[in-house]
């Protein structure tokens, strides 16, 4: 490994994946502020009961996926990062993605499901295990699920 | 066939308990699905094929714990729950649980 044209053409390719990687991530999250502000007015709650006032007609399962994964520079710096210890960042944002999206997609659900409301949602986080083996993530997934609720009188 | 991830179905009274139901799937990942998602994990991002694989997947684990709760005359399902786990490498178990009841 010494010849440093490998070591060159490995480093671009850090730095391509870090571009590419931190592009598709900053698209990803413009769309999901899109999304929630536009469908913020669905409420979806985590109580376990109906709030009271609320005259439910029909309700129903609603769930939302997605599996994510980090780019391959965040991964090389999510290890670096183990050795030192501390927060390791990209994966905090990478799960902060994955949950909010699987939320949306519950909603997105919700709605087209004509639900007025969404309550006792869950969120479950599993990783994918890598099919090559090793130690690597080949991804994690977040499933949103919750109780869809028709209402008599939809909450303002 | 109604279900629900609260402990009763809200607007409804539970009339019968049947006691637990469930459905499980073991998928592996299609060998195409899975060079696409290898590509992807490079540069991040949602793994669609991965995200559908495991869509339809609970679909099938929920669909054959209605199957269940059906033959055993129930008309609900509630507190349903789900759970993933890595069985084996590049395999997945998606597990669908809950409580068979009849409502009114």
């Amino acid at each position: 490994m010494g010849d440093p044209i490998a070591i060159g053409a490995f480093l671009a390719f850090l730095l391509g994946t870090y571009v590419v990687g931190s592009w598709i991530e900053h698209r990803h999250y413009r769309t999901i502020r899109q999304r929630e502000q536009r469908w913020r007015r669905l409420p979806v709650v985590t109580f376990r009961q109906v709030p009271a006032g609320w005259r439910v007609e029909d309700s129903g399962l609603v769930t939302g996926n997605v599996v994510i994964s980090v780019d391959y520079f965040k991964r090389v710096l999510a290890g670096l990062r183990a050795l030192v210890g501390g927060p390791v960042k990209s994966y905090e944002l990478l799960l902060d993605r994955a949950r909010r999206e699987a939320l949306l997609r519950l909603k997105q659900e919700a709605m087209q499901g004509g639900f007025h409301a969404v309550i006792n949602v869950r969120l479950e986080t599993s990783r994918l295990a890598n099919a090559r083996g090793g130690e690597g993530v080949a991804g994690v997934e977040v499933l949103a699920f919750g109780t869809g609720l028709k209402l008599s009188q939809p909450p303002a | 066939m109604i279900l629900s991830n609260t402990e009763t179905i809200p607007g409804k009274t539970i009339t019968r308990f049947f006691g637990v139901v469930s459905g499980s799937t073991v998928r592996a990942k299609h060998i195409g699905r899975d060079i696409m998602a290898g590509l992807k994990n490079i540069v991040g991002g949602e793994l669609k094929g991965y995200t559908e694989l495991l869509q339809e997947a609970r679909a099938e684990a929920m669909a054959r714990m209605v199957q269940e709760a059906e033959s055993l005359g129930a008309n609900a399902v509630v507190n349903v729950r789900f759970s993933t786990s890595s069985v084996t490498q590049g395999a997945a178990e998606l597990f669908a649980y809950g409580t068979a009841v009849e409502v009114r």
